[in-house]
């Protein structure tokens, strides 16, 4: 028989991040159950993309504290991550976009998030590729920026296999059991394992894990989309945005990108040729020095969306079933600040961000929701 | 001829010896190997490298059978414009 202090599901950003976190607050006796490879769900999926431009105060306030923390990963992590802070143009189409975006730039900067309105000479001179033809303007954040997810992923594992945690993948999780209300045991395929904490940083599994102790989460998992180029000398370093339209360039020189297809939720994860048409057409309008450039890899991953875009994070109505879901495609840029704020929450019963508390599972119940309208690819 | 002059991806570069020294970081299945050495996400997509990773896995961890990993389209690379050509016939 085998106990642990935390038990996690899922071996994506928040599993690794908790994990690292707990164990840096000296919580050593951590288990981590991954049923597939190591960042095999929307991790190492995702589009790279950390951003602060948002247009809730919860978002830009957590965002603007995870980037502090991307920092502190890039500088102590042993392995690269690949962060940088190339920064988010987000190309404007017409006024009225102009005018909401000024809006949001304002509400960031008086949360201490550095965002300007460009106009086109400014663009120009951050990305002269650009075509400008069909914009009034940006909103900029310099800040903002990417980093490599599978690099993040074995950065993390090498931290905390080297602190304590434990970390078990190709491992599926079967059932978890409940003793006085509260969670005893998690039974897998190989295993049975006693645990204080329980986890659920199972990503697009996170609803399915939460439903076998009879917790319902409003999650839907919904498809997206992304491409990568051929690798390509070194030329761009923000992420550019305009309207569903994604695109940066990776350290190893690949342009990265995605587009929104508006599907429904499902849960496949195939790739599709229509996506490819759609993101083709769009990046060369946007940058058409492209249109040459070969097209070498596409795949799927989900967005796990709650009803109002934002995650779910924190108690549930078991005490010792800690959640980490739901993220809406921005998993992993909150992966820091959420690990940090999980590890807190189990080890001192609260959340040190007071923005954090509006983000419980709780808000669905009292109708405390919040809307974020930035929410792209 | 030595582990670290034997190309197993030409496409990133990546050598026997480099694979051998993954393995035994803890890089055992065939999907997070290629994560983390990014053996065939070069041009050729895997094409000649994939096969010989899976033999070399399947002597180093004493398996017969190595799961095969998924592979992504495009088939060869194409480049963007190949599909602006399509939306002007629209």
């Amino acid at each position: 028989m085998k106990s642990f202090d935390v038990v996690i599901i899922g071996g994506g950003i928040t599993g690794l991040s908790t994990a690292y976190y707990l164990n840096k607050m000296g919580v050593k006796n951590v288990l981590i159950i991954e049923k597939n490879y190591l960042g095999s769900g929307s991790t190492g999926r995702c589009g790279t993309g950390i951003r602060q431009q948002f247009t809730t105060k919860e978002h830009i306030v957590l965002m603007r504290e995870s980037v502090k923390l991307w920092k502190e990963w890039e500088n102590s992590l042993e392995q690269p991550i690949h962060f940088k802070q190339g920064g988010y143009i987000w190309l404007l189409r017409d006024n009225e976009e102009l005018k909401q975006y000024k809006n949001y730039a304002k509400m960031q900067n008086l949360l201490g998030v550095p965002t300007q309105i460009i106009s086109k000479g400014g663009i120009k001179e951050i990305v002269p590729e650009i075509n400008t033809d069909d914009i009034v303007g940006a909103s900029w954040c310099p800040t903002d920026g990417s980093a490599y997810p599978f690099e993040v992923i074995n950065a993390l594992k090498f931290f905390v296999e080297s602190n304590g945690t434990t970390i078990r993948t190709f491992e599926d999780v079967k059932n978890i059991t409940l003793k006085n209300g509260l969670i005893q045991s998690v039974i897998t395929n190989k295993g049975i394992y006693y645990t204080s904490f329980l986890v659920n940083g199972a990503g697009t599994g996170a609803k399915k894990t939460a439903k076998m102790i009879e917790i319902e989460l409003p999650l839907e998992n919904y498809r997206h989309q992304i491409v990568v180029s051929e690798p390509l000398e070194d030329f761009l370093n923000p992420m550019i945005v305009k309207g569903e339209l994604y695109f940066t360039q990776t350290y190893r020189g690949r342009i990265i990108g995605g587009t929104d297809m508006n599907e429904g939720p499902t849960d496949s994860i195939s790739a599709s040729v229509n996506f490819l048409e759609k993101f083709a057409i769009e990046i060369v309008k946007t940058m058409p020095v492209l249109s040459s450039i070969r097209i070498m890899r596409q795949w799927a991953g989900s967005y796990v969306v709650t009803p109002d875009h934002h995650p779910i994070i924190g108690p549930s109505e078991i005490s010792n079933f800690v959640l980490g879901c739901g993220y809406s495609g921005h998993g992993f840029m909150l992966g820091p600040i959420v690990g940090k704020l999980l590890a807190g929450y189990i080890n001192n019963g609260n959340f040190f961000l007071e923005e954090a508390n509006h983000l419980t599972l709780e808000r669905f119940k009292k109708g405390k929701l919040i809307k974020e309208k930035a929410v792209i690819g | 001829m030595k582990d670290n002059l034997i190309f197993i991806c030409r496409c990133e570069d990546v050598t026997l010896e480099e694979i051998k020294e993954a393995f035994n970081k803890g890089f055992k299945d065939i999907e997070s190997l290629r994560r983390h050495l990014k053996i065939g996400t070069g041009p050729c997509q895997g094409k000649t490298c994939i096969p010989l990773l899976e033999k070399t896995l399947a002597q180093l961890s004493g398996k017969n059978k190595i799961e095969t990993i998924s592979t992504r389209p495009p088939e060869s690379p194409v480049p963007f414009g190949v599909f602006i050509k399509e939306d002007k016939k629209e």
